[in-house]
Parts: C-alpha cells; sequence; structure tokens
C-alpha cells in the first residue's frame, strides 16, 4: 500500500529532486577555477623533477653515480660526467631527462643517496613539440617557468 | 504484395571503438534484427600495450608502475595485487602497520572506483545529475591519495616489502571525517536513483546472468554477488589482514542489472566501514619488512588473487632467479567478465547494451593490458 501510494505521487522522483535542490546553494560551488586560481598540490606531489644544487656554494649535488638512470624503468635518464684528474671524482657534465617518457613514478628519486634528483611540485610544463619535453640540465636545475595566466 | 516485403535481413553494427559508453575502446559489432540484439561480438585490443612481456623485462621493483596503468582507476588495487604476489615470491610479509594502512587505502580506491562507475553508468543511462555528485565524493579520495604518495591516479602507493611512504600529518582525521561524511552522500545517490521509475524500468530485468552462468564464464566481483552467490576474496582467502575486520557481503538475487547497481552501492558503506575500523586499529611500528635492495626470489612460481573493485585481480608470476620475472600473467577481472557480455545482451534492445557495458564496469586498460 505504502509502496503503491509512493508510485502513485512520485515520491521517489520528487525526493532525488531534493537532493538536486538542495546543492543549488552558492556555497555548495565544488569547481576549481584553474587557471584564475593556481590548486595548491600536496606537498609529496611527483611532478617537474630537478635537479638540486648546494645553496651555499651553487655547486650540483649531484654525484654522477648514475643510480637514477639504473633504477628508472623507462631508461629515460642520461648521466654523463667526466672524471676529474685532481680531485679524482666524477663531475657531472650533462644531465638528460626526458619528461615526454617519464610516468612520475618516482623511482629515480628514490634511488638518489643524495637527493639531488627531487619531483617537485611544479605541473605546469605542457609544451608546444615534443621537443621541449627533454630536459637538459640548465633546464632541470632552474625548473620550468610556466606563462602566467591573465585573465 | 510478396510476403518478403517485411522481412528484414539482419543488420551488422559497430557501436565503438569511439561510442562514449563503451567506457574507453571497446568495440562491439552488435548483429541487429530490428532493434533486437542477436548476437554480439567484442573486438577488443585497441589499447594492448603488452604489459606482461614490459613486466619480463623490468626489474621487479620497477614493473610496479607499469600495473597501476592497467585499472588506471582502481590503481591502489593493482598495486597491492602485485606487491602480495612479489612477497609472497620472496617469502616477506609486510609489517601490521604497513597492511592496515594498504587496507586503508585499497578500499578508499573501491570507494573511488564504484563512484566512477556509478556516475558514469548513470550517464550512459541518462541521469546526468548523479556523476556530478559522484566525482566530488572522488575527488576527496584522490586528495588523500595526493597527500599520501604523491599522485592521483597511477599512485605507486605501495611497495614490495611494504610502504615507502609514512602516513602524513592528519590522514587519520582525513580518513575519518570521509568516512563519517560518506554514507550520507550514498543517501543522496540513492534517493536520485534507487527508487526512480526510469531507473528501474531501464535497468530491472535487463542483462540477467545467473549464478550458474556466471561460475561458468568465471565471472567475479560484484557481477557474480548480485547473482547471489557469496564470493568475496577477502573473506574467502583474507589477504593483508582482512580477517581483522568486521564487514559483510552484500549479494543480489536476480543477477540483473539493477542488483549490481544494488550491491555496488552497498559495497561502498562496507568499504567506508572497513575505512573507519582499519583507520581506528592503525598500529605502529614498521612500514618496511626486510627486502633485499636487489630482488632477486628464489626460482619459483606464485598465483596471488586479490578482490579488486571489478572482481578477482590474479598475478601469476614466475621466477627464474634472475631479476626479471620469467614469466608475468595478469588475470584482470574486466577481461573475464567482458566475455559475459553476449551471453547477457542476446535478445535484449540496443539501449539495453549500453546498460549492459556500462553494470560490467570494464576498464579497456585492463581488458587490453
Amino acid at each position: 500500500m505504502r509502496k503503491l501510494l509512493r508510485t502513485i505521487f512520485l515520491i521517489d522522483l520528487f525526493e532525488g529532486l531534493w537532493v538536486t535542490l538542495r546543492y543549488q546553494h552558492p556555497k555548495n560551488i565544488y569547481t576549481e577555477q584553474y587557471p584564475a586560481e593556481r590548486p595548491q598540490v600536496a606537498e609529496r606531489y611527483r611532478g617537474a623533477p630537478r635537479l638540486n644544487k648546494n645553496p651555499d656554494t651553487n655547486e650540483t649535488l649531484c654525484i654522477s653515480c648514475d643510480l637514477c638512470a639504473i633504477a628508472c624503468p623507462e631508461q629515460l635518464i642520461v648521466v654523463t660526467s667526466i672524471r676529474n684528474p685532481e680531485t679524482r671524482r666524477k663531475e657531472l657534465t650533462e644531465f638528460t631527462y626526458d619528461t615526454s617518457r617519464c610516468m612520475f613514478c618516482g623511482l629515480c628519486e628514490d634511488a638518489c643517496p643524495v637527493d639531488a634528483l627531487e619531483l617537485t611540485q611544479d605541473f605546469e610544463f605542457a609544451q608546444y613539440s615534443r621537443e621541449g619535453l627533454i630536459w637538459d640540465r640548465q633546464m632541470l636545475e632552474e625548473g620550468p617557468r610556466p606563462t602566467p595566466y591573465k585573465a | 504484395m510478396p510476403e518478403t516485403f517485411l522481412d528484414s535481413t539482419e543488420l551488422v553494427l559497430n557501436m565503438g571503438p569511439q561510442h562514449p559508453s563503451t567506457h574507453g575502446v571497446l568495440r562491439v559489432i552488435l548483429k541487429l534484427d530490428g532493434e533486437k540484439v542477436t548476437g554480439t561480438d567484442c573486438v577488443i585490443g585497441y589499447l594492448h600495450r603488452g604489459v606482461e612481456k614490459i613486466g619480463e623485462n623490468r626489474t621487479y621493483a620497477m614493473f610496479a608502475p607499469y600495473v597501476d596503468r592497467m585499472d588506471y582507476v582502481a590503481a591502489v588495487s593493482n598495486g597491492l595485487g602485485y606487491c602480495l604476489a612479489i612477497e609472497k615470491l620472496l617469502g616477506v610479509e609486510a609489517p601490521p602497520r604497513a597492511q592496515a594502512v594498504r587496507v586503508i587505502l585499497t578500499e578508499l580506491n573501491r570507494i573511488a572506483s564504484h563512484l566512477f562507475w556509478l556516475g558514469t553508468h548513470a550517464l550512459d543511462i541518462g541521469a546526468t545529475t548523479p556523476v556530478m555528485y559522484c566525482l566530488r565524493e572522488r575527488e576527496e579520495v584522490l586528495k588523500i591519495f595526493e597527500a599520501y604518495c604523491g599522485a592521483r591516479l597511477t599512485t605507486h602507493a605501495f611497495r614490495i616489502g611494504g610502504l615507502l611512504y609514512e602516513t602524513y600529518d592528519g590522514f587519520e582525521q582525513q580518513c575519518l571525517a570521509f568516512c563519517d561524511d560518506f554514507p550520507s552522500r550514498v543517501d543522496d545517490y540513492e534517493a536520485l536513483l534507487t527508487g526512480n521509475r526510469i531507473w528501474i524500468d531501464r535497468l530491472k530485468g535487463v542483462g540477467i546472468l545467473n549464478a550458474e552462468d556466471c561460475k561458468a564464464y568465471g565471472v567475479t566481483g560484484p557481477m557474480l554477488r548480485a547473482a547471489g552467490v557469496k564470493w568475496d576474496i577477502r573473506k574467502a582467502l583474507p589477504y593483508s589482514g582482512y580477517e581483522k575486520y568486521d564487514f559483510e557481503i552484500p549479494v543480489g538475487y536476480n543477477g540483473d542489472t539493477y542488483d549490481r547497481y544494488i550491491v555496488r552501492m552497498q559495497e561502498m558503506r562496507q568499504s567506508a566501514r572497513i575505512v573507519r575500523q582499519a583507520v581506528q586499529s592503525l598500529p605502529e611500528g614498521p612500514i618496511m619488512a626486510k627486502v633485499p635492495k636487489v630482488i632477486k626470489p628464489a626460482p619459483g612460481e606464485v598465483y596471488v588473487s586479490i578482490e579488486a573493485p571489478k572482481g578477482e585481480l590474479g598475478y601469476y608470476v614466475v621466477s627464474d632467479g634472475t631479476v626479471n620475472p620469467y614469466r608475468m600473467r595478469v588475470r584482470p577481472p574486466s577481461f573475464v567478465n567482458l566475455q559475459s557480455l553476449d551471453k547477457m545482451a542476446r535478445g535484449s534492445l540496443i539501449a539495453d547494451v549500453v546498460a549492459i557495458i556500462g553494470t560490467i564496469d570494464i576498464v579497456l586498460g585492463e581488458v587490453d593490458r
């Protein structure tokens, strides 16, 4: 009987409509106004790679151990170094990181023993060409420079 | 007038791979008699990436990010299954804290997967409102993932032997707040859909697959439970400490599309229950078991299956003692469940095929691998 009345008076339909109406209040707006307002991504966010430098001496922290290149499943990191004949230590010459093939799994930053390679919170590094996605050492140290959005 | 004037020939119609309700790149060749479906053929493989072969060419740790890309809606479940398989191969077990965090994240992922299914399924049927609310709640889950492991979709949350990341500050509170809020949100979806006349008319009695057929086809997950079979690997073969949590297995009766909807709605409530219990009893302790840096399991083979949101997700790994697996085989639930499409769609209308494909809850990344 109750079910029949619910059917006749379309109670279930109006209950659904009430849910929709309840969320019409402006404070329930959930959309992120992305280009106008930048979202704050999480601290652990795995975004654009960065090659850290020592802030005091401005020298790279990378010791060219090649562990990141070994850990990378896509083998997109190429580390080149020369051995300094005086100090007998490897010195980084070039560091290539192909972000077009990167899947941001974070295995390279896990493998890095000196926290030189890091996936940062930058997430805006779209490019118009594939060439621009292959980052060299300078790009990795400076980070991407996204064009600011003008309303 | 000749007798054959009104006689119709069989019409072959391609549905997909760009059809919006095939959930990706599934191509279904429909054989039609008028509007009645007399047979279907699934053409899959548009998203084939050779994941299993990639697994044979990567080390065990390196392959973990790839499994996230199979069922990308439930990446955490994939990662859990893979890690459990390799842990069994190595003979290690994750510490209790790691297991509890794994359960929390996997159940949250089940909620996210079901929410995404509900939104898109309702959209296929023609209800455009629920998807907005579903994605809003899913966003809350994805925020937890992002804060925990730094990625929203392809999370790579677990490592072989435990976890890499310790929980962040406020993890428990965020999960509990979600669990507090969530049942009322499910009530909202149910108010929108469960009693709705159009929803019932479109779903009741559509795509019936009874228990015998489910078993014959190897169908698992909510589809099997909707047919009345109480089979859930979390209860039957508990892994990662599921035996500690109190939850029920929702089952249906008819095995039709409506029952699958009901079962999934109930599962979301149960998952929220599990998350709450796991957060409240989260033990302290280490999060990583002792695992060698270079993972070289002894020769052998292992099969581990877990209850993914879509059904039984199994990993069969053969090791030959080197750093790469000799064979990596994935038993994806969507791929197996999709085989029952022909059985369900035969004799129904074209519009019902959309509902049936939606109710299988396929992810083509997993079907094609």
